[in-house]
């Protein structure tokens, strides 16, 4: 056990703890708030397994971003502020689908990769990153710079308040 | 480093993910769930971006990939997308739940028509 075990375990627990409080909370603030703590958890796995560049990005744009826009939904489409008695389905399906799935993969990992020791990796730097993304894999960069332009254009056109209010002319 | 943790962590995180899917009811806290099974799948590419990188050393690069594509960090440039994708989904599947909204007044996932009977739902 080194250093870098000791800091996996430990924020690999903080990351499933808060994940399992997202999916059970009874209270859809506190779940936003929860999914903070799981996605700082697994922005500190990046830094510890030495992919510097993706660890500053998940917290730029997740942390920031996507879970305020979260946030901003609930709030926008008034969600109590106590906890909401029919926010869950029956739990038994949902138990032996994830559940399974989640010890089905977990178990096949555990066997795949056993306790096998691997070489702490060197921090990688935005340089090698950059090279790696306008070299190797410059057109799916493209590719993925036009899926967001279309995106954004596709929220603005659906968040118009003209679009749907003909079905709707006594509200 | 024991690349096992990591991997154990991303395999339970993609199962509460599809328990919260299948569980909740609202779709905000659907479209949290789904957030959680893209970030397993992120720490699996960025976790076998270690692992693969230590097992591939010595090995060339076969005729099939690209010169620059097995260097280190491939891994990471794939998570980097993938966050990328989710940003995308986020905004899109956000707007639609508050258009749903809007025209509703409810993001219970359980009620909503697939049939697109508009006018007798509507009133």
């Amino acid at each position: 056990m080194t250093v870098a075990d000791v800091l996996l375990l430990a924020l690999g627990t903080v990351a499933v703890g808060s994940g399992a409080l997202v999916v059970t909370s009874d209270h859809l603030v506190r779940s936003g708030l929860y999914l903070v703590v799981s996605l700082g958890a697994i922005a500190g796995l990046y830094l510890v397994l030495g992919a510097e560049l993706v660890a500053w990005v998940q917290i730029l744009v997740y942390v920031g971003a996507v879970v305020v826009l979260l946030l901003f939904a609930v709030m926008l489409t008034r969600a109590p502020i106590g906890p909401s008695p029919d926010l869950d389905r029956p739990a038994l399906p949902a138990v032996l689908i994830g559940g399974g799935l989640g010890a089905g993969l977990a178990v096949l990992f555990a066997d795949a990769f056993r306790w096998a020791e691997y070489p702490q990796p060197q921090p990688g730097t935005a340089e090698r990153v950059g090279e790696q993304i306008f070299g190797a894999w410059v057109l799916p960069f493209e590719v993925i710079s036009i899926l967001l332009l279309s995106a954004l254009v596709g929220a603005i056109i659906l968040s118009r308040p003209d679009v749907g209010a003909r079905s709707t002319p006594e509200a | 480093m024991h690349v096992v943790i990591p991997y154990v962590v991303a395999a339970l995180l993609f199962g509460l993910g599809v328990y919260g899917v299948l569980r909740r009811r609202n779709a905000i806290l659907v479209l949290m769930a789904v957030e959680l099974m893209l970030n397993a799948v992120n720490l699996i590419l960025v976790a076998a971006d270690v692992s693969l990188r230590s097992a591939l050393t010595g090995v060339a690069v076969e005729s099939w990939a690209r010169p620059g594509a097995a260097m280190p960090g491939t891994g990471g440039v794939l998570a980097l997308f993938v966050i990328v994708l989710a940003a995308a989904e986020v905004g899109v599947g956000l707007a639609i739940v508050l258009q749903y909204y809007r025209m509703r007044k409810a993001v219970v996932v359980d009620d909503v028509r697939l049939d697109g009977d508009e006018e007798r739902v509507a009133r």
